[in-house]
């Protein structure tokens, strides 16, 4: 095994994945980056550095750098997959989401089903997310729970290195749409990567740890977040059961439901605004699933109710903390 | 075009401000005390004040990520400007917004956008309401060469001229959006007031790094939309000195380019050789007004690095004017 951080697992499954199949395209804005510019094509290889090297390797016509438009990006990786193809587009970050919703939302995610189950939709969308980086209102949201409200669409949101490589390879094998979030503060996360060919299949959460007092659900950054609390209360004697979702929709139902008929409490850690957020989905799921196992109020630690701030000390203040994974967990523990 | 000798010492110094604030900020994002993302506008100055200074408060202007400009020639606060780049709970946003999000609604400034293409139909609508008011106000849309490829730019001209109302699209061809060229990314002859014909509207063309040319191409199509006849464009042809954001290593940049436009293409170099040489004012009254405009900034940046942050208590107010 390979020890790669985040930002290299996806870009060498890229480029395995792209040399693989010849199906695969990738578009989206500064992709390659330096078209016509002096510097030239590939000074920069993505704006995340994310896609270096692949003009190089697979040429113009399967990597493109597309102008400010990401309807059209949205829309023609749509058009191209129904055309055959199995495009990669990438959105910068994921809050432009809002530019190119329709086609997310009414085109490619509804083909499938609108068109009689004949068709397929083998697009995979990058999405960079997450608050974390001061990036402010239009630029730091996790729209991953909007996204998974929406049928046809897979959602998935790797935290390790092995996960970003086998579930963008489980993505790019499939034949649905799959919007694959990239968190931005976690490119240089580290760790063991599998060697060869490795899919990590959806719908599988991930027991980070297991503890047998309470069970703690989260995914993307909150996962980490999560742990670090279960380190402090390690410390006090409390185990946690730690679940990385790795993937929303489809959601491992079973995993959640099988450690809080354990632990008989239910921590959710959702880096989204409580309303309507993955956070309330889970807590109804398991009320409405496992309330007689129940010994204490599900807890939802979340973002509070409003956009994301710029200034960093109350951008921290936003963003769900290790401390508040910790306080919730205390209460269901509490609870009486 | 006729300028007193304080109509020229205004426009200079409002020039000198935007490049000094933004020259500034290059200098204090090193120290790692400015948090996200900061797009710098010196370079564009003549643009920015070319055209703000032909407009009242009671104008409206939509501007871009790279917005600092627009919302000083505009009439914004400078110290709540500083102060909202800090993070400061004095900012014009009260922190809340930082470098791409400053609005000041008293001066007609309806905010920077960190969506591109997001500002271009809000001007239109603005205008929809200038002319329902009928006190000959404007709505303007300050884009980018990158923005004009945006979906949202092209309904919000069509929308225009369908509606005439009194918009107007500024376009700023700095010739990059991020790291891509407009030779690349910008179609029909890499001229975007073409396109803008092509919707029907009057377009004009003019050096966005000279001033006067900048506000004699203006003034006409203000004329022009003042006197009702519907919406018009202008392509400013226009330099930006420093990286995409700050801390972008330009490696898409030539040779010696940046060393050669501010040699070349510098708007407060051609202003003061420009007025200098017509005996209109002196080197004097320019490093004058250069001195002031240092100190200025000076005590903006003192000021915010004092100012409070903001209480993190506040962090969900000001979601809803009122919620029951
Ligand atoms: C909808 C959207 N897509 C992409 C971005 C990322 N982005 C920010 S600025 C920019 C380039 C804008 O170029 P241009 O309009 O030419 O303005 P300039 O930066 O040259 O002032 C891009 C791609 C964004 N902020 N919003």
């Amino acid at each position: 095994m390979a020890i790669m951080n985040i930002r290299e697992a996806i870009v060498s499954t890229l480029h395995a994945e792209m040399e693989r199949d010849s199906d695969i395209i990738l578009l989206g804005e500064d992709v390659v980056g330096g078209n016509g510019t002096a510097g030239g094509p590939e000074a920069i290889g993505g704006i995340w550095g994310t896609s270096p090297g692949l003009w190089e390797k697979f040429g113009p016509e399967r990597v493109i750098d597309t102008p400010i438009s990401e309807s059209a990006i949205i829309g023609a990786a749509a058009g191209a997959a129904l055309a055959g193809k199995r495009p990669v587009a990438e959105l910068m970050f994921a809050d432009f989401v809002g530019v190119s919703l329709d086609q997310i939302w009414n085109q490619m995610a509804k083909f499938r089903y609108m068109f009689g189950g004949k068709t397929k939709c083998p697009a995979v969308v990058r999405l960079v997310y997450g608050a974390g980086m001061s990036t402010a209102a239009q630029h730091s949201q996790s729209v991953y729970a909007m996204l998974t409200a929406m049928p046809g669409l897979k959602v998935v949101l790797p935290t390790t290195p092995a996960d970003a490589k086998g579930l963008l390879t489980e993505a790019l094998r499939g034949d649905d749409p799959v919007m694959y979030f990239e968190h931005k503060t976690l490119y240089g996360v580290k760790g063991e990567v599998p060697d060869g060919d490795y899919r990590q299949r959806f719908g599988e959460a991930r027991m980070v740890r297991e503890g047998g007092d309470v069970t703690v659900v989260a995914c993307g950054r909150m996962v980490n977040f999560s742990e670090k609390a279960a380190d402090k209360l390690a410390a006090d004697g409390i185990g946690m059961d730690l679940l990385d979702l790795r993937t929303t929709s489809p959601l491992d139902e079973d995993a959640i439901l099988e450690s809080v008929e354990q632990t008989g409490r239910l921590v959710v850690v959702d880096e989204t605004p409580p309303r309507c957020s993955l956070a309330a989905d889970i807590c109804a799921m398991v009320a409405q699933r496992a309330f007689s196992s129940l010994k204490a109020p599900p807890q939802m630690v979340t973002a509070p109710h409003s956009p994301i701030p710029f200034a960093r000390n109350l951008e921290r203040a936003w963003v769900p903390s290790p401390q508040k994974v910790e306080e919730a967990v205390r209460r269901v523990l509490a609870f009486r | 075009m006729q300028f007193n000798r304080d109509e020229l010492l205004g426009a200079y110094r409002r020039m000198k401000v935007i490049r000094e604030f933004e020259e500034r900020l290059h200098e204090e994002i090193k120290t790692g005390e400015i948090a996200g993302f900061t797009h710098l506008y010196a370079g564009q100055e003549a643009v920015a004040v070319g055209i703000c200074d032909q407009l009242t408060v009671e104008d409206m202007i939509v501007s871009t990520h790279r917005g600092h400009g627009h919302c000083i020639a505009k009439g914004c606060d400078v110290k709540g400007m500083m102060k909202e780049i800090f993070g400061r709970a004095g900012g014009l946003c009260k922190g809340r917004g930082g470098s791409m999000h400053i609005a000041d609604l008293d001066v007609g400034m309806l905010g920077a956008n960190g969506i591109v293409g997001g500002g271009a139909p809000q001007a239109v609508g603005a205008a929809i309401a200038a002319r329902i008011d009928g006190k000959g106000r404007v709505g303007i849309a300050f884009s980018g060469d990158g923005a004009c490829n945006q979906g949202t730019t092209f309904e919000a001209m069509n929308l225009a001229v369908v509606t005439k109302v009194p918009a107007i699209f500024v376009f700023e061809n700095n010739h990059y959006s991020e790291h891509t060229g407009d030779a690349y990314a910008v179609g029909t002859n890499k001229d975007i007031a073409s396109r803008a014909e092509g919707f029907g509207m009057k377009a004009w063309r003019a050096n966005g790094c000279d001033f006067f040319e900048t506000y004699t191409a203006f003034a006409e199509l203000l004329e022009y939309v003042r006197a009702g006849n519907g919406p018009a464009a202008i392509e400013l042809d226009t330099e930006r000195y420093y990286g995409h954001f700050e801390g972008d290593p330009q490696r898409y940049r030539g040779k010696g380019e940046i060393d050669r436009i501010r040699a070349e293409r510098d708007c407060l170099k051609a202003f003061r050789a420009k007025v200098v040489g017509a005996a209109l004012l002196t080197d004097d009254d320019l490093d004058k007004v250069d001195a002031e405009v240092i100190a200025q900034i000076e005590e903006a940046v003192v000021e915010a690095r004092a100012d409070e942050l903001p209480d993190p208590a506040t962090v969900a107010d000001d979601v809803y004017v009122e919620y029951y």
